[in-house]
C-alpha cells in the first residue's frame, strides 16, 4: 500500500517538475521564469523525496529524505529572492507588457 | 509563424514523452519495477531543457538561474536512483547537493550583483 502511495507521489512530482522546466524555456523575462520554475520544481522535488520517505519508512534513508526535503523548502525560495534582487540591480530589462515596478519606485525615493 | 513554432514545439514533446513511456528500453542496470525505469528519463529530458536555456539565455541571469533550476532537478534524480537499486548513500549526495548548489548560487547572485548589463 505504502509502495502506490509512494509512486503516485513520484508521479505527481515529475508532472510538477516538467511543468517547471517548460516555463523555464518558455516565457519571456528573468523573473517571469524565476516566477514560473523555482516554485514548480521545489514542490515536485519535495514530492519525489516524500515519496521516497513512504517507500522506505522509518529507516535512516527515509530520515535522511525528510531532512533533505527540510532543507530544500528553506534554501530554494531564499536563493530565488536573492537572485531576482541581484538581477534587478544589475539592470537587465524586464519584458514589454510589464505594468509596473514597485522596487524600481522604492529605490529612486 | 508564432503558430506553427508552437504547434511544433507541443508535437514534439508530445512524442518524446510518448516515446519515453512506451517504447521497450533495455534495462540499464539489475531493476525490478518497470515504471522506475521510465521515470528518470523524464528527469533527463527537464535537464536538457535547463541545459538549452543556459547555452541561450540572453543575459547572465538567465544562466544562473538555469543552473540553479538544474541543481534542484539533480536531487530529485538522485532521490529516485535510490529506490530501485537499493543503495541508501544517493540520499547523502542529494543533501550535499543541495546544500552546495545553495552556496554557489548565492556566490554568483554576488557577483552578478557588482556589475551592469546594458543591452
Amino acid at each position: 500500500m505504502n509502495t502506490i502511495i509512494g509512486m503516485v507521489f513520484i508521479i505527481v512530482g515529475l508532472t510538477f517538475d516538467f511543468i517547471g522546466c517548460l516555463g523555464l524555456i518558455r516565457l519571456p523575462d528573468v523573473y517571469n521564469r524565476l516566477h514560473a520554475s523555482i516554485k514548480c520544481v521545489t514542490l515536485g522535488t519535495s514530492s519525489i523525496l516524500f515519496g521516497l520517505f513512504l517507500y522506505k519508512g522509518f529507516s535512516p534513508a527515509g530520515i535522511k529524505a525528510l531532512l533533505c526535503i527540510l532543507f530544500l523548502v528553506l534554501t530554494a525560495p531564499v536563493s530565488a529572492h536573492v537572485l531576482a534582487r541581484s538581477a534587478h540591480k544589475a539592470g537587465v530589462k524586464l519584458c514589454d507588457k510589464t505594468v509596473c515596478d514597485k522596487y524600481e519606485e522604492d529605490e529612486k525615493e | 509563424m508564432r503558430r506553427t513554432r508552437w504547434i511544433a514545439g507541443a508535437i514534439g514533446i508530445i512524442v518524446v514523452l510518448a516515446g519515453i513511456f512506451l517504447l521497450p528500453i533495455p534495462s540499464l542496470l539489475e531493476w525490478q519495477s518497470i515504471f522506475l525505469k521510465r521515470t528518470f528519463f523524464v528527469l533527463i529530458f527537464c535537464g536538457v531543457f535547463c541545459l538549452a536555456r543556459a547555452l541561450r539565455g540572453p543575459t547572465p541571469a538567465d544562466r544562473v538561474v538555469a543552473v540553479d533550476i538544474l541543481g534542484i532537478l539533480i536531487v530529485g534524480f538522485c532521490a529516485i536512483l535510490g529506490i530501485p537499486t537499493g543503495r541508501d548513500w544517493y540520499i547523502d549526495i542529494a543533501i550535499a547537493w543541495a546544500l552546495q548548489s545553495f552556496i554557489s548560487i548565492l556566490a554568483l547572485a554576488k557577483y552578478l550583483e557588482g556589475r551592469r548589463f546594458e543591452e
